[in-house]
């Protein structure tokens, strides 16, 4: 089932349902905002790959060129004050939620300044006034974490409202399963949120996981599961949006699949071995970006112009972000052993 | 210390009154584990508390360890502070992966933004006949993660101020009971109090040889320390109480002044802590006052086996402790 609906993104074939009706529902500053975000997230995966062919950074990167409107069109979804938790390739997350650009280009490049102060680098930006609860390194492990959040809101009687991303691969952890078990019998306001980008570094996902749609697992934890285009920021925030008023209300937790593709290798040691240039091709055909920019255009929402110039400020936002925290200065190796325990 | 006129209460009462104290204090301390409900966990240490508190602050979860540690560790990001129990310390090895690589790093990966104020309580330890799966006692490998902090109370009056402390740490904090001890008495005040983490405790002076304790070691050590004076052998007790932090200023004077050191502890020799507070000693000015070889009395190398006579044998008792002090007093006479 997977697989057709696959075929039919890359075809395509898939027009979200409601689509229009959000064309003509959401103010057009939104509408530009989302694609702003998705453009800004391109823009940052694309410099960080730049900086990092320089030889400017230290550790390694997972892009999420090719997932932005998974990343934004659920994050578009919350109130300024609902929280996110993430993962590894959590660049578009952490631009989505708001987060300071040349903040975030600072921690990628290890800098004092960073929102980690150097320390984390870009697997663990986190942004915790902004809501933005931080990236976890080990595949899968923000997940169990997202309960905790979740039961804490649920507990203080706070109406925000949690997403928890993962990938497909961290899907087949038992933390996984643990975990939506747990936020199910307890009702927590979590959505979970697999971003299925098709590999869990080499695995296929056809060949990972035994059962497809991945979100069909939501049964196993009586809560709404749905796969939905996570290619179509539109259709990407129409699910999450009904999943975030679910938890919201009280109603419990939700698993949506966004399907979508990573471009770029899984980090920087990825050669590519384990998929076709062809597979590649055909994805970025479906670019997120791209028929954004088509669906806005034939809407009637914005011209051209409009287009070139949201996408020309997110280029230049990421431009003067990089060129500033490259002037940063470096952390001091002084007395971090103080730094490890809060006091 | 005065119990307030009130008769000895249990090390296992005095861990339910910190508990119940302090949730009573505090509304956004909770508890959650397994079975500690209604069953009132596998050892009776939170008996009545779901009457007091209700199910939201004493939570039941399912069978599911590393997804306890993560409601904890996701609760105390938010700022709430919770008591995970672990049912018996062998479980914990399923909520490493929080614990961690969550837990244990969060505060300093995020560049000292964040805080993670939790507890983690569980039972340790041998002497029950529950075998090789319910009777580990795995400090060791806490101890070497930076950013948890180790603490294992020997006595009833400790257990309750050492608890209350680290829930009000701003830290993770690994809470060792060892099961043998749940039943000893103490004078314990009815009032809430702290005792600080890191600081350790001499039991029984003496100027012969310093014996170094944690948990069940230390009635243990104490009573061969009882048997060796009447041989005329002076034995100083050092309970460290807590192991991270630890508390090496104690550790020093002692041995500088007895110039002998045992180390005893239950969890198997070979990567213990015991080899830990054997590098303290000989980095530090106490290794020119010694007059005989750093000894290690730790459990033997083996999982803790079912039968009560071999269960025995792994883990030093007071008669081993006893044994090794003597031996160790006629060392470079």
């Amino acid at each position: 089932m997977t697989q057709s609906l696959v075929q039919s993104i890359l075809d395509g074939r898939v027009i979200a349902e409601g689509s229009r009706r959000l064309l003509a529902e959401l103010p057009s500053e939104r509408l530009a905002w989302m694609l702003q975000k998705m453009c800004e997230i391109r823009y940052f995966e694309e410099k960080a790959e730049e900086l990092y062919t320089r030889g400017l950074v230290h550790g390694t990167m997972h892009l999420s060129i090719g997932q932005e409107a998974s990343s934004v069109g659920s994050i578009a979804a919350l109130e300024p004050e609902d929280l996110i938790i993430h993962h590894h390739r959590g660049h578009g997350h952490t631009i989505a939620k708001g987060a300071d650009i040349t903040l975030m280009m600072a921690e990628f490049l290890g800098k004092e300044a960073g929102y980690c102060r150097g320390r984390g680098g870009s697997m663990h930006i986190a942004d915790l006034p902004g809501g933005n609860l931080g990236a976890t390194g080990v595949v899968g492990s923000g997940i169990p974490t997202s309960v905790g959040i979740a039961l804490a809101l649920k507990l203080r009687r706070s109406t925000q409202v949690l997403l928890s991303f993962f990938g497909d691969g961290a899907a087949n952890l038992g933390e996984f399963h643990e975990a939506l078990n747990m936020a199910s019998i307890w009702q927590l306001p979590v959505v979970f949120i697999c971003e299925n980008n098709q590999y869990g570094m080499s695995g296929p996902v056809q060949k990972m996981a035994s059962a497809h749609p991945l979100s069909i697992r939501a049964v196993a934890y009586d809560m709404p599961g749905q796969t939905v285009d996570g290619n179509d920021v539109l259709a990407v925030y129409q699910v999450v949006q009904a999943a975030v008023g679910r938890a919201r209300a009280g109603e419990g937790p939700s698993l949506i699949e966004n399907l979508t593709y990573r471009w770029r290798g899984h980090s920087k040691s990825d050669r590519n071995v384990y998929r076709t240039q062809e597979e590649i091709e055909a994805w970025k055909k479906r670019c997120p970006i791209l028929h954004f920019k088509q669906v806005l255009a034939q809407a009637g929402v914005m011209g051209d112009e409009q287009l070139a110039a949201i996408d020309g400020q997110a280029r230049a936002t990421i431009d003067r972000a990089a060129e500033e925290a490259l002037t940063f200065a470096e952390p001091s190796p002084a007395n971090l052993e103080a730094e490890v325990y809060a006091p | 210390m005065s119990g307030n006129g009130r008769g000895e209460i249990s090390y296992l009462e005095s861990v339910r009154e910190a508990l119940t104290q302090e949730m009573r204090r505090d509304p956004e301390v909770f508890m959650l584990g397994e079975d500690i409900g209604v069953y009132g966990g596998a050892f009776g240490v939170t008996k009545g508390m779901l009457d007091e508190f209700g199910p939201e602050r004493v939570r039941d979860t399912p069978i599911s360890e590393a997804a306890i540690a993560g409601a904890a560790t996701g609760a105390a990001l938010m700022g709430m502070r919770p008591v995970m129990e672990i049912m018996f310390m062998d479980f914990v090895t399923i909520s490493m992966n929080q614990l961690v690589n969550q837990a244990a790093k969060i505060r300093f990966m995020f560049g000292g933004k964040a805080s993670i104020p939790m507890v983690v309580r569980t039972p340790a330890g041998s002497g029950t006949g529950a075998a090789a799966q319910h009777c580990q006692s795995l400090e060791a490998w806490f101890v070497h993660v930076p950013g948890i902090k180790v603490v294992a109370p020997a006595t009833a009056y400790d257990v309750k101020g050492l608890l209350v402390a680290a829930i009000r740490d701003n830290n993770p904090v690994l809470f060792m009971e060892h099961k043998l001890l749940y039943r000893s008495k103490g004078a314990v005040p009815e009032e809430l109090y702290t005792l600080p983490l890191g600081q350790a405790e001499v039991r029984r002076e003496g100027r012969d040889v310093t014996v170094l304790a944690y948990s069940i070691m230390v009635p243990r050590a104490l009573e061969a320390a009882g048997q060796l004076a009447a041989e005329g052998i002076e034995v100083e007790v050092v309970d460290l109480r807590s192991l991270k932090p630890l508390d090496k200023e104690t550790i020093v004077r002692s041995v500088s002044k007895t110039g002998r050191a045992l180390i005893t502890h239950e969890s198997p020799q070979t990567g213990g802590f015991g080899g830990e507070l054997a590098a303290v000693i000989a980095e530090s000015e106490a290794f020119d006052y010694l007059d005989a070889p750093i000894r290690r009395l730790g459990g033997r190398d083996i999982p803790i086996p079912y039968n009560r006579g071999l269960e025995r044998a792994t883990v030093p008792q007071v008669e081993d402790i006893a044994a090794a002090a003597r031996q160790l007093a006629r060392e470079g006479n």
